[in-house]
């Protein structure tokens, strides 16, 4: 067994400090020489590929988006329209989605096992249900550590969140790959507030004073090294690198044209900044949208909502094929959850996860293909059921991955995916 | 007709549907209550006769319903039908039945649905068909309107407009642009040369229906409210009313929104003196919460307003900002009409039935009120 440079003297952890301890007793003391098969990575080495997902937060509702059921119980007051695929309709309020039709691969029977907001993003995110012992990393996770980077300087996991602050390398979504390939977050899509030097502060002052923060890391990591000393490290690494191409966040750069078609509202300005950063060769991008957990008023709400995301995720489908960047990125919508098909007496829908939907398109993805079937009002899976561990395989599949390889924390194989599921096979290309 | 006392309002009957109630409106002689469902039909009850009668033509929820092409007959057709119904029962038992209803009044509906369209049917009619359809709006229509000479129908929604056709044709005669979001209300003046709208932020517009032009804004924005929580708006006039005399103007809704998504607010009126605009808000004495989505004035001078949340209530006001008398509903009530008499008032429950009440005692030795027909 390779040497433990940690102070704790075990085997080499590459995990933060909440996965490690999560993971005690299943797979602490992780092994050394990398989590995948050997050259998983490669596989990749003649084009890189991408991830972007648009996470719907708080759970849209399937019958206001994919699979829309007009004129029953449950169907609610919207109409079904036609796509640029025939035969295949969905919701009114995606006018512009529609017509996109033929790029997207819509998954109609969804059973994600959980109608809980937390447990079901973890789901989703993981392609697991939740289990005692271990955590598994997140599928930005995984995308950053099996693909190749196009941005060696910049990360490979990054999030944007409708809001909050910004920060570097927190998150515990990299489980036992460590901290170097947990989620960047840009809160309302602003980089860090310190991103840029400040004016008063000299690159000949900023230099020496970086220099001297790197010596006195280095001399305290030489006796103190741990997994949150890593942590930390990899999180200054990281600022560093964002700092050196903090152009890439600004998305007052692009052409106002360009801006007005993703529309003038913060989702717009998000998925413009999205498309920059996988321009730009981040590996993977999460773009939350909120929020869909309409309890109250399902309809009204979903108008407002959904009228936010068409638009510019319609045009950012369009921005990637011209760019010739569709073919390698996949792109996700996906929520923790979808809504209850029964209308409650506030006009409302629940939280419901027994047959919903998602939508992919771009790399690997069949456009036009839709698979599974609810029934005629949507309250069960009538045919093809699959859970997230099927989508989790797919997306890795679509961009190239074996899925069913293997990570080796602790020296101990754990699946990539859930050996249980496969891959959805008729959507992929 | 004694002057109502709120107090004495009371249970009259429960006119079951099977799927949930949207809206409800009186006809203008009062025989009949339209109340529209969520399987995009719109059921006709009739209070002489028990029949029930589907209005089949639209694909998509309708709230909005409004007559126009005949005026107000006055409800008393209804008690003076039981009344002889009652006598031919004294003395010939139940085949006193069979008394023939009584012709009804023609007049026109016109209803407004969720994919933006209206449509005119002859409502007295023994089997309602749809006389004509009209393309009217682009996303929903929220709301339906007829002007006091029943020449002009009005009709807004999310497409920000307010709209005017006649009402004889259906054919267009003018769009009023000026709101910057979905229209959720609209109300004629009883003067008929105004109309006042709502938008989903509370701003309420004054139009004059001569020139198109909006003259003034007021202010009903306590109904809305932005929630940085989930990041979207809730609001809107759910209803809207004129009192006869047109110096009052009513918007109702929901207000002091802590969670848009799961309905955290509580109901309010803002009441404006016409003249000069100022408002005054109407609110529940208890502590409640949903929204409200009726209003009247009553002709006796009172206000009542119907809303629900967790459970159904009627609030009824008289000189006070805070109601003074509440009756329990046993839904959700997300509709209120009151008959052109003041007789009568109807809530639109969540769980399909309508529940009218009246201000009436009941007399004495009177028959049960006759079972709606399916």
């Amino acid at each position: 067994m390779p040497r433990c440079d940690y102070a704790c003297r075990t085997a080499d952890h590459s995990v933060t400090r909440r996965g490690f301890l999560g993971a005690a007793g299943a797979t602490a003391a992780l092994g050394p020489l990398g989590f995948a098969a050997p050259g998983a990575g490669a596989e990749l080495a003649k084009a890189q590929k991408r991830v972007l997902v648009l996470f719907l937060s708080g759970g849209v509702s399937q019958l206001e988006t994919w699979d829309p059921k007009p004129n029953t119980d449950t169907g609610g007051p919207f109409k079904a329209i036609p796509t640029s695929v025939p035969g295949t309709h969905i919701c009114e309020l995606l006018p512009h989605t529609a017509k996109q039709a033929h790029r997207l691969a819509i998954v109609r029977s969804l059973n994600s096992v959980s109608p809980d907001h937390g447990i079901g993003q973890r789901i989703m995110m993981t392609g697991r249900p939740p289990e005692a012992g271990i955590e598994y990393p997140e599928l930005g996770a995984v995308a950053a550590r099996l693909l190749a980077s196009g941005a060696p300087g910049l990360p490979g996991h990054l999030q944007i969140l409708p809001k909050g602050g910004s920060g570097f390398g927190t998150k515990a979504d990299a489980a036992f790959l460590g901290p170097k390939y947990a989620s960047v977050s840009l809160g309302d899509g602003k980089p860090p507030a310190d991103l840029l030097r400040p004016k008063d502060l000299s690159p000949e002052s900023d230099a020496a004073r970086e220099e001297f923060r790197r010596k006195l890391n280095d001399r305290f990591a030489k006796s103190r090294k741990s997994a949150a000393t890593d942590a930390y490290t990899e999180s200054f690494d990281q600022a560093e690198r964002v700092v050196r191409q903090g152009e890439v966040f600004d998305v007052e750069r692009e052409d106002p044209k360009v801006a007005d078609r993703y529309g003038r509202h913060d989702l717009g300005r998000h998925l413009l900044l999205a498309r920059r950063l996988l321009e730009a060769g981040v590996t993977y991008v999460k773009v939350s949208h909120s929020n869909y957990d309409t309890h109250h008023e399902n309809f009204d709400f979903h108008i407002e909502q959904l009228g936010e995301f068409d638009r510019p995720f319609a045009a950012l489908l369009d921005d990637l094929a011209d760019r010739g960047m569709l073919d390698s990125t996949l792109v996700v919508v996906m929520s923790e959850m979808g809504r209850t098909p029964k209308i409650n007496d506030r006009y409302g829908r629940d939280h419901w996860s027994k047959a919903w939907s998602v939508a992919l398109a771009g790399a690997g993805i069949k456009g036009g293909a839709v698979v599974g079937k609810t029934t005629a009002n949507g309250t069960a899976v009538a045919d093809r059921e699959v859970y997230s561990g099927h989508l989790f395989h797919t997306y890795l599949a679509a961009v190239g991955l074996d899925p069913t390889k293997n990570f080796y924390p602790n020296e101990r194989p754990v699946p990539i995916a859930d050996p249980k599921a496969a891959a959805i096979r008729e959507i992929l290309a | 007709m004694s002057t109502p006392d709120p107090a004495a309002a009371r249970l009259e009957r429960e006119l079951k549907h099977a799927r949930p109630l949207i809206g409800c409106r009186f006809d203008p002689s009062g025989r009949f209550l339209f109340a529209s469902a969520e399987d995009d039909t719109v059921q006709r009850f009739d209070l002489v006769t028990g029949a029930k009668t589907a209005l089949v033509g639209h694909a998509s929820w309708v709230r909005g319903m409004a007559f126009a092409g005949a005026p107000a007959v006055g409800s008393g057709e209804v008690e003076a039908w039981e009344r002889r119904r009652a006598s031919l029962h004294a003395v010939a038992g139940f085949a006193g039945a069979t008394l023939a209803a009584p012709k009804p009044a023609p007049f026109t509906l016109v209803s407004a649905d969720y994919h933006g369209k209206l449509i005119w049917w002859q409502g007295d009619a023994d089997a309602p068909k749809p006389l004509r359809t009209v393309e009217a709006h682009k996303g929903w229509a929220r709301a339906v309107a007829v002007s006091p000479d029943g020449k002009t129908v009005a009709s807004c929604g999310n497409d920000n407009a307010v709209r005017l056709w006649k009402a004889d044709d259906g054919s267009a005669v003018r769009t009023l642009e000026g709101h910057a979001g979905h229209v959720y209300n609209l109300a004629f003046h009883p003067d008929g040369t105004r109309l006042a709208s709502c938008d989903l932020k509370g701003v309420v517009k004054d139009w004059d229906l001569k020139t198109g032009k909006a003259d003034r804004d007021l202010d009903a924005k306590l109904l809305w409210k932005y929630d940085t929580g989930f990041m979207a708006d809730i609001g809107g006039a759910r209803a809207m009313a004129f009192s006869a005399d047109g110096s009052r103007l009513a918007c109702a809704g929901i207000t002091n929104v802590s969670n848009a998504f799961a309905g955290v607010g509580n109901p309010a009126a803002v009441v404006f003196d016409w003249a000069d605009g100022k408002a005054k808000v109407l609110k529940p004495k208890e502590a409640f919460q949903g929204t409200a989505w009726g209003f009247a004035f009553h002709p006796a001078g009172f206000a009542l307003a119907a809303g629900g949340g967790n459970g159904g209530r009627v609030w009824f006001w008289k000189d006070d900002v805070t109601s003074m008398h509440v009756l329990t509903v046993p839904a959700n009530a997300r509709d209120l009409a009151l008959s052109a008499d003041g007789g009568r008032f109807a809530v639109a429950g969540s769980n399909g039935t309508a529940y009218v009440y009246t201000f009436t005692s009941a007399p004495p030795g009177s028959p049960p009120p006759a079972p709606p027909k399916k």
